[in-house]
């Protein structure tokens, strides 16, 4: 019973610590011995409430830590997984409010929009590409909840994997029309270039991070249904911006993203 | 729900002067006490009355979606109107001026839906996931309100002040084009009058269908599989006169035609 009481007050913890735009310590400072499956639980009981308190729908997933050189820096070999609420949805025609925000980031990645439930252990690239109605140009913004952006894989995982916001462009593409895997995209800030990077840099394929998240999915009985978005991982590092700044995601092919902050 | 008297009666005065052409003062001169909720009454109880004389609905518009008419009409959100089947024609259609009282168009992006959209919570990205195809359209706006004296409480009740709308038909799947940046060009009689992209729409037009089936949502309404749904002038409206051809091109969606006569 001791581990359920502590799950609610982690829950209520990270749920407050984002309504409240605050900064917290992370939960292993206090928990560490919290474990990857109980820091999926959490993150579970905290979008359920998010859900609930906030009357909004889930929309799809977003995968995190899909780079080698993400993963060697959080000393793992795997990618985590988040959920997407409607209400993280923001537009390219209106500027976020940087004070709903901690300390955000953002980041550039192909949006999958699946046209058929993608489901199961022997789920294959094919397949993800298969079941892919749309992919879309999109920018994720990233506002971890804890202390100067730092944590360990438990804590980010709890935290929602740092989901915040997230935008997608107007030009959508049938995944069947291009090399998912060579994507190119330029990331620049108040027009200077800030990163550059391929859709190479997930996991080699963005589909083959898809297939990684289908088959932990599928671990705990769960799968991807027709509707779903799918934010496949960063194709660059993250960069921070502040208020007043314009982010344009310029991609190979997919045409560009654009995110301004007031 | 039980309609008040005077939602009927509003009502009855829209659709006499619709069938007479004879224009009504503005709702809103002879009833100060009228609010956008009665507004809306007001255009559900002239949809039923024609869906009673045999009429279907097979869409919806989205009015207002410019912030230019947001701000002649003292707004900050759009309206909507509700499309039947008589107000439909092809392409090339000629229309009679004299069957409305004083027609504009608008060139606009139609949307036809391969399945429901049901508020709330609805976004561009469920809208784009849903939309069949779209199609090149020129909406025919028109007030039955005495020289176009409309608040936002006044074309609200009169059905979002549509009229016909005129229908391409070439059909484009919405991974053909960005929906932002697509052109239109506007031209009478062969004369460029106004152009514009799909951003004039509330950003993107998509978004604006999202508005809508939120908006409908507060009525218990849903946005069905196969309907067409206009998602707002991408220019000002211009108005027609007999004689008058009117033609609205879009960039990758194709061309529609309408005559006057």
């Amino acid at each position: 019973m001791t581990v359920q009481i502590n799950q609610q007050k982690m829950v209520d913890y990270l749920y407050e610590a984002e309504r409240d735009v605050k900064e917290v310590i992370k939960l292993t400072d206090d928990y560490p011995q919290l474990t990857i499956q109980e820091a999926y639980r959490i993150q579970d009981a905290l979008l359920a409430r998010k859900l609930e308190e906030n009357g909004t729908k889930q929309v799809g997933v977003k995968l995190g830590l899909t780079s080698k050189a993400k993963q060697q820096m959080m000393g793992v070999n795997e990618a985590i997984y988040g959920y997407l609420h409607s209400d993280m949805l923001a537009l390219e025609w209106e500027a976020i409010e940087f004070s709903q925000l901690i300390h955000p980031k953002v980041e550039p990645e192909i949006a999958f929009f699946l046209g058929e439930d993608l489901v199961g252990e022997a789920v294959t690239e094919a397949d993800v590409v298969k079941a892919t109605k749309y992919v879309a140009p999109a920018l994720e913004v990233i506002d971890s909840r804890y202390k100067d952006f730092r944590f360990t894989l438990a804590d980010v995982i709890a935290d929602n994997c740092s989901s915040a916001k997230f935008i997608v462009g107007s030009k959508w593409v049938s995944p069947h029309m291009l090399d998912l895997g060579q994507i190119g995209m330029v990331l620049s800030k108040n027009s200077a270039v800030e990163q550059t990077g391929s859709s190479a840099a997930v996991l080699g394929h963005p589909a083959t991070a898809i297939v990684w998240a289908v088959k932990e999915l599928a671990k705990v009985g769960k799968g991807f249904k027709k509707g779903d978005i799918i934010l496949s991982g960063a194709m660059s590092e993250a960069i921070s911006f502040q208020p007043g700044d314009t982010v344009v995601a310029d991609f190979d092919v997919l045409g560009s993203v654009t995110l301004s902050c007031n | 729900m039980v309609v008040s008297e005077k939602i009927k009666q509003y009502a009855t005065q829209l659709l006499t002067a619709e069938k007479t052409m004879q224009s009504i003062v503005p709702l809103t001169e002879l009833d100060a006490s009228l609010s956008i909720k009665d507004a809306y009454e007001i255009q559900l109880e002239t949809v039923k009355m024609k869906l009673d004389e045999g009429r279907h609905v097979v869409g919806k518009k989205v009015g207002l979606t410019s912030v230019a008419m947001q701000k002649m009409l003292h707004v900050d959100e759009p309206d909507y109107g509700h499309l039947l089947d008589d107000m439909v024609f092809g392409n090339e259609a000629i229309v009679k001026v004299t069957s409305m009282l004083s027609p504009k168009i608008e060139a606009e992006i139609g949307f036809v839906l391969g399945e429901d959209l049901v508020g709330p919570n609805v976004t561009f990205l469920d809208v784009m996931m849903a939309t069949d195809y779209i199609v090149p359209t020129i909406e025919v706006i028109d007030s039955r309100v005495e020289d176009w004296r409309i608040k936002l409480i006044d074309t609200v009740a009169d059905n979002g002040s549509s009229a016909k709308v005129i229908v391409g038909h070439e059909k484009t799947k919405v991974n053909e084009v960005d929906l932002r940046t697509a052109s239109m060009a506007l031209y009478k009689n062969g004369e460029l009058l106004a152009t514009g992209a799909g951003a004039a729409a509330l950003g993107n037009p998509a978004h604006a269908i999202a508005w809508l089936a939120n908006k409908l949502h507060e009525f218990g309404i849903t946005l069905k599989k196969g309907e067409l749904i206009l998602p707002g002038a991408l220019s000002a409206a211009v108005a027609v006169n007999a004689g008058d051809s009117i033609e609205a091109k879009f960039g990758g969606i194709g061309t529609v035609t309408v005559h006057f006569e």
